[in-house]
């Protein structure tokens, strides 16, 4: 809502030196979003005044036609002399008024004004546009002004181009300061000053020769307020300051008629319709749509309706829509443009008009503004709530306005329809705005406040409040409190601390998460937060087959990107794209680790994507809970990292370290080792992964995940360095079985005893499957093992490794003989090669 | 000289002469002054000490002399000897200790050399900057809740007094799912907060729930469609707007210092009522650019205050809707953009820098923000 200071003041008598500033402040303080204020005209200086076109001569040898006019100022020039001008615009006459502005004076931009030479004449000035004044941008010819004005007249007062505007941006629940009317109220409380209201004008009352209106909808409209006036002169243009009051309020002048509705809905906030009568045919009639039904809009577009739809409708027992109630016109009866005959010079057009000020449901109004995607500045209105006890006034204040500057005449019918209005009132106990601020307002301030924001208050410890009509919003206890908290000032809140009882922080859950995270870059991996938007083109590049449970997408109706309108199944898609995306800025050497949910439909259930439309009066029951909870697709918790490039770069000390495979796999089990589980590694082939270089990562015997080196398939499709490697975990699975409590370790302060043991072993024996059988036979001497050689070579055979481990034993009460240690050994070995038949390396 | 265990032998007595003593103490003493290095010095120990040096052998020649003689001899060897030893450890410490300059010296290296052998990773801001907020709030004993990114709109909407033609509900931006009825990608986490709500027997219930929300917005330098919110809802008997404001007061001192505080100003939203818009004094200029020309503030753009988000108090209806009695409970709530305050608080100008993974954004943020 923008709001020009000059029309405020006409209905609050503010302090004549308060700026839009200072109006801004106050009323930001009372909640009001003025989100700027205009300056208009702010760096214009004159002389701008009123001239007439005594003399035209055109100019015709340049590329375009060109006007050198003699125009008569007055006496603003200080001669009395016609001043020449120079004019590019030909959308006048000899005997026009314009606007002149001559030297010396500052246009906006600012924009100094000297007499020039052009077009080989000398300018003394220009003839001005709208748009040069800062009016508006939708004239392209220069303004040319009623007959009425005297060359000489000062125009920067006849179009009041000097004035501040206050740009607000309305809540959702304040509709009445969708109005000139509602935003004086509240610059009038917030001022304590009266208000003129605007809609308390005489009325006369209804009686039965008005307009003939049949309201068969009365949920949908409960109330239809229908005026006519007669003898319009079709040739009436709205006065300037109208039109000025209409563009400083953000809509432009388009037609006299047009232009009072408009004038009058932007001063009560009443939207208004406006019909030729001649057009409509019989009574007027309000009720739903038939489905199917179609009506052409007043902007041209044929609708088909939804029987939801409220529709304005005449002819025989209303069978014709000539209009979506509260939302668009429809062409059929919209004021007739007026035509200039080309033999008599008559004005034809409008003659009579029928004025329409009704009150809609704004659920209704709502519906049909979204369902024809329509936001019209009406139904932004009866959306948030107008006021129904306007729709009189507003009413008589445009058959007031037809009458002044159409030149009509006021038909005496009067209809109004009202549907019973029931009285809302809310009870509240006189304390609770104290209760809710945590401050002592007192009984009599809070009847104050209420009483000023229109409410009618009864009552001493209990308060019966009515809230006036402008104020549908105010429906709760609550709704007053903020009434009266607001008027008193948020700003003078006390500020005081709850007693929360003592917490017992964070989740293990959550816990895990910080931990991995620091594990991972601790580690020298980066974090990254990855859009979870992917398309069916990377889940191709990375060769995810049609079946595999990542291909079935949580989709989205209403995708950012076509491109990408699905929710990713997989962490890899976005660490991908974020790894190519630094490649691709130079940072060659990358790790990435990303935390967050993926969105999978396997496993869901049938009820997926049907949630229950539960009613808000009160508890679901748990039932109805799990419902909602069963139209969810999963969203577990995952930990994904990609990797390229080098680990640790070349340098002084040595050649570069590529990241591998391994690191991948080692990425995993740092995860693990956050997490307090322990991962067993088993190869695998898993798309996207390299078919020789995967690892399948498991919890017990629960797979939680896939580790290694890219297929190299898939490294060309995207695009990727080489070798390029990824690891991908869920959380929810990993920690499915809780963390192993560490338990304090015995420690034992007898010696060790080392034993080193090479095993020759089938190349196609696994390290874990040795390792394994070593450990198991060892017993628990064993204290550690570690790999610390793999070789192959020809003294081994074809096919053949040998691998090198160190066993460490020891055990707790006593030093070991040579004799124990090497029969843990050899049990060990005996172990393994029962089981991978392994050999000792001769 | 002779080889030892002779018998007596008045010749060789003549050896224990004392001026012979001292002549091959000091050639001793001389030797080994003049050994340069450690091992000339153990040639020099080996010729004047050891078993086969003239001393050693005068040493074992006072045993062949007559008994009234052998006390005055071994007086006289023994303090030969005596001080040959003492010159030798003396003379090894210096040399040792030249030894142990010289290899310092020469194993000296320029440390200056760089070493990034290892490169260090880094948490997201985004990440880092949540956790210190749940850390805020959890030592204030709050809980940290968490939920479903892909939400019911009955948690997402209704139950928030955001029902089907509520206009607050068309200006969320909302990102629908296809083929789906009533389940969206949450707009907000309050869904979270009526979870919490559902979860409570009965209250109080002091909960912050971070997260990210979606909103159909195109990425620009300061939208983005996925973004991380964190709001708080605190439901208990007696709570009062005075109880919201110091929370947040308490929010901003503990994020950008003492003396920080917060103002409200009156807003609407469904879901709280009262409700407000809640600003902190800005923390670089702490106000003093308003008015002063001088003294611009890109921060807050001399405006004197950061705008954070909204707040209020829990609209009664959200209790009814979670079966909490309005009567004997209230609450307050707020919410905010983990984006836009890590944007001021960091001096960050473009969202896309924080959305797009670059390496060089997030390493100077390290581990904790
Ligand atoms: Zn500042």
């Amino acid at each position: 809502m923008r709001v020009p200071l000059s029309w405020l003041r006409e209905y609050v008598d503010l302090p004549a030196g308060e700026t839009g500033r200072d109006i801004q402040t106050k009323l930001i303080r009372a909640g009001l979003e003025v989100e700027g204020v205009e300056q208009l005209g702010a760096d214009l200086k004159g002389p701008l005044v009123v001239g007439q076109v005594l003399a035209i001569e055109e100019l015709t040898e340049f590329k375009k036609p060109i006007r050198y006019c003699q125009v008569d100022v007055g006496d603003a020039n200080g001669t009395g002399e016609p001043q020449n001008i120079v004019c590019g615009a030909r959308n006048f006459a000899v005997g026009d008024k314009v606007v002149v502005v001559l030297p010396g004076a500052v246009l906006p931009g600012p924009f100094p004004i000297a007499a020039r030479a052009t077009y080989g004449k000398t300018s003394e000035g220009m003839i001005c546009s709208a748009r040069e004044l800062g009016m508006g941008d939708d004239h392209d010819g220069i303004i040319v002004l009623p007959p009425e004005y005297e060359p000489g007249t000062d125009a920067i007062e006849l179009l009041e181009l000097v004035d501040e505007v206050l740009d607000i941006a309305v809540t959702a629940d304040r509709g009445y300061c969708l109005s000139m009317r509602g935003v004086a109220r509240e610059t009038a409380i917030a001022y304590g000053l009266p208000l003129r209201d605007p809609a308390l004008i005489d009325v006369p009352p209804a009686n039965a020769y008005g307009p003939l209106v049949k309201v068969e909808d009365q949920f949908g409209c409960d109330r239809f307020v229908a005026r006519s006036v007669v003898g319009v002169d079709p040739a009436a243009k709205s006065p300037i300051w109208m039109q000025r009051r209409i563009q400083k309020a953000g809509m432009r002048p388009i037609s006299l008629a047009v232009d009072i509705t408009n004038y009058v809905m932007i001063e009560m906030g009443q939207p208004l319709h406006a019909y030729d009568r001649h057009r409509v045919d019989g009574a007027i009639t309000v009720r739903r749509a038939t489905p199917g039904e179609k009506l052409r809009t007043l902007d041209g577009v044929e609708r088909t309706l939804d029987a939801e739809d409220l529709l304005i409708c005449d002819g025989p027992s209303g069978s014709r829509p000539i209009g979506i109630a509260g939302v668009m016109g429809g062409a059929g009866t919209e004021i007739a443009d007026a035509v200039v005959d080309p033999e008599t010079g008559e004005v034809n057009g409008t003659t009579e008009i029928v004025i329409e000020a009704a009150h809609f449901a704004p659920v209704s109004i709502a519906r049909s503004a979204r369902r024809h995607k329509l936001p019209s500045e009406a139904a932004k209105r009866f959306e948030r709530g107008v006021d129904p006890e306007a729709t009189k006034a507003a009413a008589q204040r445009a058959v007031d306005l037809l009458v002044l500057v159409a030149g009509g005449t006021a038909e005496a019918g009067v209809t109004d329809i009202a549907a019973p209005h029931p009285v809302h009132s809310i009870s509240i106990s006189a304390d609770l705005p104290d209760r809710v601020a945590g401050q002592e307002y007192g009984r009599e301030t809070v009847v104050r406040r209420l009483q000023e924001v229109g409410c009618t208050v009864v009552g001493s410890d209990v308060l019966v409040v009515t809230p006036p009509t402008w104020r549908p919003d105010l429906t709760d206890p609550n709704d007053l409190c903020e009434e009266v908290i607001r008027l008193e000032g948020y700003e003078n809140l006390p500020s005081t601390l709850p007693n929360v009882p003592a917490g017992r922080g964070l989740t293990e859950a959550q816990r895990l998460r910080r931990r991995i995270g620091i594990a991972l870059a601790s580690a020298g991996q980066v974090e990254v937060q990855n859009y979870p938007f992917i398309g069916e083109a990377v889940l191709d590049s990375l060769g995810i087959e049609a079946g595999d449970p990542r291909r079935a997408t949580v989709k989205i109706a209403n995708p950012i990107s076509h491109e990408e309108p699905s929710l990713r199944t997989t962490m890899l898609p976005g660490l991908l794209g974020a790894l190519h995306r630094n490649v691709g800025r130079g940072n060659t050497d990358v790790a990435l680790f990303e935390l967050g949910r993926v969105f999978r439909v396997d496993g869901t259930a049938e009820t997926l994507y049907q949630a229950p439309r539960l009613p808000v009066d009160r508890r679901p029951t748990e039932d109805e809970i799990a419902q909602l909870d069963a139209a969810l697709p999963r969203q577990p918790y995952r930990v994904g990292a990609v990797f390229a490039g080098s680990r640790d770069p070349q340098g002084w000390w040595g050649k570069a370290t590529a990241w591998t495979w391994a690191d991948a796999v080692e990425a995993a089990r740092t995860v693990a080792d956050a997490a307090g589980v322990e991962l067993t590694v088993r190869q695998d082939q898993h798309t996207p992964w390299h078919p020789g270089r995967c690892a399948a990562l498991y919890v017990g015997e629960q797979l939680v995940g896939h580790a290694g080196e890219l297929h190299p398939r898939v490294v060309k499709a995207m695009n990727l360095p080489e070798r390029t490697c990824a690891m991908e975990l869920d959380l929810d699975l990993l920690t499915e079985g809780g963390a192993a409590k560490a338990t304090g370790p015995k420690i034992s302060t007898f010696p060790v005893a080392t034993q080193d043991v090479a095993l020759v072993v089938d190349d196609a024996v696994k390290a874990a499957d040795v390792e394994a059988a070593l450990r198991a036979g060892a017993g628990s001497l064993l204290e550690s093992l570690r790999l610390f050689d793999v070789y192959r070579g020809e003294s081994l055979g074809e096919g053949r490794k040998s691998l090198a481990y160190a066993l460490r034993f020891r055990a707790a009460d006593r030093t070991l003989t040579a004799d124990e240690a090497s029969a843990a050994r050899e049990s060990a070995v005996a172990e393994a090669t029962a089981r991978v038949g392994a050999t000792l390396r001769g | 000289m002779s080889a030892p265990n002779k018998s007596y032998d008045p010749v060789e007595v003549e050896a224990l002469k004392p001026e012979e003593i001292e002549r091959l103490r000091d050639e001793a003493i001389a030797a080994f002054a003049a050994a340069t290095g450690l091992d000339a010095l153990h040639e020099a120990k080996v010729a004047h000490t050891g078993d086969r040096s003239p001393l050693a052998l005068a040493n074992r020649e006072i045993g062949a002399l007559p008994p009234a003689a052998k006390a005055a001899a071994g007086k006289l060897v023994g303090a030969a000897r005596g001080a040959v030893n003492k010159a030798l450890a003396e003379r090894r410490v210096a040399l040792e200790a030249e030894r142990d300059a010289r290899v310092l010296v020469e194993e000296a290296v320029d440390v200056t050399l760089p070493y990034d052998r290892a490169p260090r990773g880094g948490r997201h801001p985004l990440t880092t900057f949540a956790e210190r907020l749940m850390d805020v709030f959890t030592a204030m004993g709050y809980s940290v809740a968490e939920g479903p990114e892909v939400e019911a709109e009955w948690l997402n909407f209704d139950a928030l007094n955001m029902g089907p033609d509520h206009p607050a509900r068309s200006t969320q931006d909302t990102f629908f799912l296809k083929d789906a009825d009533s389940v969206v990608l949450r707009t907000h986490t309050s869904g979270v907060q009526i979870r919490s709500l559902l979860a409570a027997a009965e209250p109080p219930v002091y909960v912050i729930c971070p997260g990210r929300v979606f909103r159909s917005d195109e990425l620009d330098a300061t939208h983005t469609p996925v973004f991380n919110q964190v709001e708080l809802l605190a439901v208990d008997e007696g709570l009062t707007m005075a109880d919201l404001k110091g929370t947040l007061d308490h929010m901003v001192a503990s994020l950008f210092g003492e003396g920080i505080s917060t103002r409200l100003r009156p807003n609407y939203f469904p879901f709280t009522e009262p409700s407000a818009e809640m600003d902190m004094v800005c923390f670089v200029c702490r106000g003093e650019s308003v008015g002063n020309p001088d003294r611009p503030c890109r921060t807050c753009s001399s405006e004197g205050w950061i705008e954070l988000g909204g707040c209020g108090m829990v609209n009664p209806r959200v209790l009814v809707a979670c079966g909490i009695d309005p009567n004997k409970y209230s609450g307050f709530a707020f919410g905010f953009g983990i984006e836009r305050m890590l944007m001021f608080r960091h001096n960050v100008e473009d969202m896309r820098d924080i959305v797009e993974g670059d390496v060089r954004f997030t390493l100077p943020f390290g581990m904790e923000i």
